[in-house]
């Protein structure tokens, strides 16, 4: 079974928020929320200064906390490539996700359910890259089936070094950043 | 003095503000043809094939409607400049359509200029106004009393109008206020501009250089694209600035260099390749004039007297010489584009042209190419006025290397009156008062005017001032003048509406067409619709117009773009070679080889105030942009970590910043970071509008602009320096 996944070049990416404006033009994300969103972390002191910039979202856990701890069955796993997604007309928002989530990757759309990265999964089935991946002008995103060792993805992460977010948090997320 | 908080504000009347949702919908009128191949496929998607205008680089664009409304916006794949991919302004364009804030109608003055009164009209009484105003301005004072301050490609039909009604007072702030020195400096050396988009070839640079320009943050998509190739790639990258830049943070090398002492570095650099004999020494006698005088008068400039002045050790200035001349020729020294610092910014980028001289990278493959472009003629016109004049703006070739109109030069004449008056300005997609430095005289000078038109798209700070206010279409509303671009290789692209303007907003083809009926000047508009004008350019290049409409391009063959592909080294210069030395500079009385100048210190306890870009805005222009503004809605004020921590500011202090004059800005949220040298602080450009229309962004962040009162004009090309301003910090209660 495809287990979908992203392997992002941080050594690319120069954190230009193209990702995070096409998520919202792509999905209608309302103004003041985002699905995706930009980190910085320096390190060192100058000039002998280092910087991470990572395009983060939700990590799509093997091991997923927020479909767990979903009372209504909304929060579930998606039979193509283990997405995590929300049934949004099942949701009562009660946020029990919100708080399982180590990432802060979801909100309370003003709709009133919880909301969050689909992995553009409706882009996928019809066999394109999500949204994010698409448009990024450094071209550092990779969207592909972590499962399959021809993948790029899998190759990437057999060539080059990793790091996930947050691993001792037990979630076995499926992003993975190139260092 | 508080030029921020007592300007005065524009207040359009906006009785009717349609939810953002609700505006623009499709109407019956044919928009070229559709297809429905766009990536969805979705039922009720449609495609319409267009280019970008939410900055100048023209970007290649794949609009989708969704039930015939405005959905989003991708890179046309076809297209050389986007490879399909838009940066995040241009992914954001959408909000420039759904935007509330947008001008709505026409808008005449009811009161006195700057008290904000307005009265919506026709565009009939709004064109005939103007058009009276400017009859009396030519029968006064003469048809070059009028002047155009004019940005990007939709500015080409106003041109048109100016021209035809007899003024060449035509100015761009690209040149004088952005990257005139660039271009001055490498024409006095190569005898050719850098030009936009820059003819570098950063994807096959085995060394980039980069000094001052912030790559990544300055979003210009297809030398980004052409940057993360070469970090991909390992190239080897050399950062210098003052801060530690997204482009800083990618480098191989980042030297955090002293503001304003580039050109000592750049000199230091030299005479280690020079007196190494590290140079291409078969490109330089072969094309080289002048380096006998030129290598002997940069003897003086060791790495060790750059040092104390630069901060930057000289084995580090050694080793970074030696890494650029390991990979010549295909190491690139970036010319920069917003490179008005320091007044002696022509011989700094004519530093950077001869650094490039010497590692031959000028026409070679990783340097810089010979940039291709289509042979696509220009529309029979009849003869322009001859004008009775010369242009205002460079009386007696004050700055004799200026070769391009001089914003500031226009703006100084209207104050003067000299060398004549200066009475009517129309202003087309520029913001003149964040453009230009020192507000209060721009100010001045609207006030000696008989007429200020602005054309514009949101109401912008300039705007605010204008006797007549004209609103524009947004880019995916409207046809354009074609775009027949000079890049690696030659195409055509040609910009179509996607959907209808929500209001009363006219494309600006329809408003100068117009304005010249209105001047009695219908000859120089023998066209009578913008498709029958583009139709005819376009065939009349031996192209098909239905295929460009369909494509949204068409490419040309591929032509020789380096030497050692066929191109033919030639040099415009007066000696048709590579001029080491510049008889040209030293007959106007100039350095003929550039010489250091120390930058004069700030006030004790001051930081000097340096700006830039963010990749999620285009100059002052999108703040208003619903998209863009949820990305980025304010600026910050970045301050060295332990300055912060020594006047006892943290991040998310909130900060006024006063400067040398004592003008306050608008309160700042402070950023303290390693990121920055003690010596400077950082903010970006285009923040902190004044202008109460633009609701979504007044006063949000401050203005860098407010605070740049002091500038210095280049003696060669009479661009302003803006990197002369010293702020410091105080607590916002």
């Amino acid at each position: 079974m495809a287990r979908y996944g992203m392997v992002i070049d941080t050594r690319r990416c120069v954190g230009c928020m193209d990702c995070v404006v096409a998520c919202k033009t792509e999905h209608g994300v309302p103004e003041g929320y985002c699905r995706d969103w930009i980190t910085e972390t320096v390190m060192g002191e100058s000039p002998n200064l280092r910087m991470e910039i990572r395009t983060e979202r939700c990590n799509h856990c093997a091991n997923p906390p927020c479909v767990y701890c979903c009372p209504t069955g909304a929060s579930h796993v998606h039979e193509r490539g283990g997405v995590v997604l929300v049934t949004a007309n099942m949701c009562i928002g009660c946020k029990a996700c919100l708080a399982a989530c180590p990432y802060d990757a979801r909100f309370i759309h003003p709709d009133g359910y919880a909301d969050k990265c689909t992995f553009c999964i409706h882009r996928v089935e019809k066999g394109l890259d999500p949204a994010c991946v698409a448009v990024c002008p450094t071209r550092c995103m990779h969207f592909g089936d972590l499962d399959d060792p021809e993948s790029e993805v899998s190759r990437l992460l057999r060539t080059r070094a990793s790091h996930s977010l947050l691993p001792e948090a037990g979630t076995d997320p499926s992003i993975f950043y190139l260092t | 003095m508080n030029t921020l908080s007592r300007r005065r504000f524009l207040r359009i009347s906006a009785a009717t503000i349609a939810a953002a949702g609700a505006a623009g919908t499709l109407g019956t009128r044919g928009f070229g043809r559709i297809s429905s191949s766009g990536g969805s496929g979705a039922s009720g998607v449609e495609t319409v094939p267009t280019f970008c205008d939410i900055c100048f680089w023209k970007c290649g664009t794949i609009a989708y409607r969704r039930d015939g409304k405005l959905w989003k916006v991708e890179g046309n794949p076809d297209d050389p400049l986007s490879r399909g991919r838009l940066c995040p302004r241009g992914t954001g364009g959408v909000g420039a359509h759904f935007d509330p804030d947008r001008l709505r109608a026409p808008l005449i003055r009811t009161h006195e200029r700057g008290e904000e009164k307005w009265k919506e009209v026709t565009w009939g009484e709004a064109l005939g106004f103007i058009a009276r105003r400017m009859n009396e301005i030519k029968a006064g004072f003469g048809p070059e009393a009028m002047a155009l301050f004019s940005h990007g490609i939709g500015g080409t039909f106003f041109k048109h109008t100016l021209k035809a009604y007899g003024t060449q007072n035509i100015a761009a702030p690209s040149f004088a206020q952005c990257r005139g020195p660039r271009e001055v400096g490498f024409r006095l050396t190569f005898g050719d501009d850098v030009g936009s988009p820059e003819r570098t070839d950063i994807a096959n640079a085995r060394c980039l250089v980069l000094i001052g320009s912030h790559l990544g943050e300055n979003m210009h998509n297809t030398q980004v694209q052409e940057f993360a190739e070469a970090v991909g790639k390992g190239s080897s990258i050399i950062v210098v600035d003052p801060r530690f830049s997204v482009a800083a943070s990618k480098a191989k090398v980042y030297l955090p260099i002293k503001p304003g002492t580039d050109l000592a570095l750049l000199l230091a650099w030299m005479h280690v390749i020079v007196e190494e004999e590290l140079y291409d020494r078969e490109y330089v006698e072969k094309f080289g004039f002048g380096f006998e005088a030129f290598s002997a008068s940069l003897r003086q400039y060791t790495p060790e007297w750059a040092y104390p002045e630069t901060g930057i050790d000289p084995d580090t200035i050694r080793e970074t010489a030696r890494e650029m001349a390991r990979y010549r020729p295909a190491t690139l020294v970036h010319p920069g584009r917003h490179v008005n610092w320091y007044g002696d910014d022509a011989q700094r980028s004519r530093a950077i042209a001869l650094l490039n001289a010497l590692l031959g990278s000028w026409g070679r493959k990783g340097g810089f190419y010979q940039p291709a472009s289509m042979d696509v003629p220009t529309y029979p016109y009849p003869e322009y006025p001859e004008p009775e004049r010369p242009k205002v703006d460079n009386p007696d070739h004050r700055y004799p290397f200026a070769h391009e109109t001089l914003s500031t030069g226009i703006r100084e004449a209207t104050i003067t009156g000299e060398p004549y008056p200066i009475k009517g300005w129309m202003v087309y997609g520029t913001n003149l008062l964040k453009a230009l430095p020192n507000q209060e005289e721009t100010i001045e000078a609207i006030r000696k005017l008989d007429l200020l038109v602005v054309v514009d798209v949101i109401p912008s700070e300039i705007a605010g001032w204008a006797d007549v206010v004209l609103p524009e279409s947004v880019y995916l509303e409207r046809y354009d003048e074609l775009n027949v671009e000079w890049f690696r290789e030659p195409f055509v692209a040609l910009r179509q509406p996607v959907v209808e303007s929500p209001n009363d907003q006219k494309p600006n083809w329809w408003i100068a067409r117009r304005l010249a009926e209105e001047l009695g000047l219908s000859e120089y508009y023998p066209w009578k619709t913008i498709e029958e004008y583009l139709r005819w350019r376009v065939e009349a290049a031996g192209l098909d117009f239905d295929q460009l409409r369909k494509e949204g391009l068409i490419r040309g063959a591929r032509q020789p773009i380096f030497f050692d592909e066929g191109v033919v080294p030639e040099f415009y210069t007066p000696s048709g070679k590579i001029e080491f030395y510049s008889p040209q500079l030293e007959q106007a009385g100039f350095d003929p080889v550039p010489r250091y100048t120390p930058p004069e210190p700030g006030p004790p306890g001051s930081f000097r105030l340096l700006f830039g870009r963010a990749p999620v805005h285009s100059f002052s222009r999108t703040q208003s942009n619903p998209v863009l503004a949820d990305a980025m809605s304010e600026n910050a004020i970045w301050v060295n970590d332990r300055v912060a921590e020594r006047l006892g500011f943290k991040s998310g202090d909130r900060v006024r910043l006063r400067n040398q004059s004592g003008v306050l800005s608008n309160p700042i949220k402070v950023k303290a970071t390693r990121r920055i040298r003690p010596d400077c602080v950082y903010m970006v450009h285009g923040f902190g509008h004044t202008s109460k229309g633009m609701r979504r962004a007044f006063g949000k962040g401050a203005s860098d602009s407010g605070l740049i009162t002091t500038y210095k004009t280049d003696p060669i090309m009479g661009g302003t320096a803006m990197n002369m301003n010293f702020v410091t910090l105080e607590r916002e209660t």
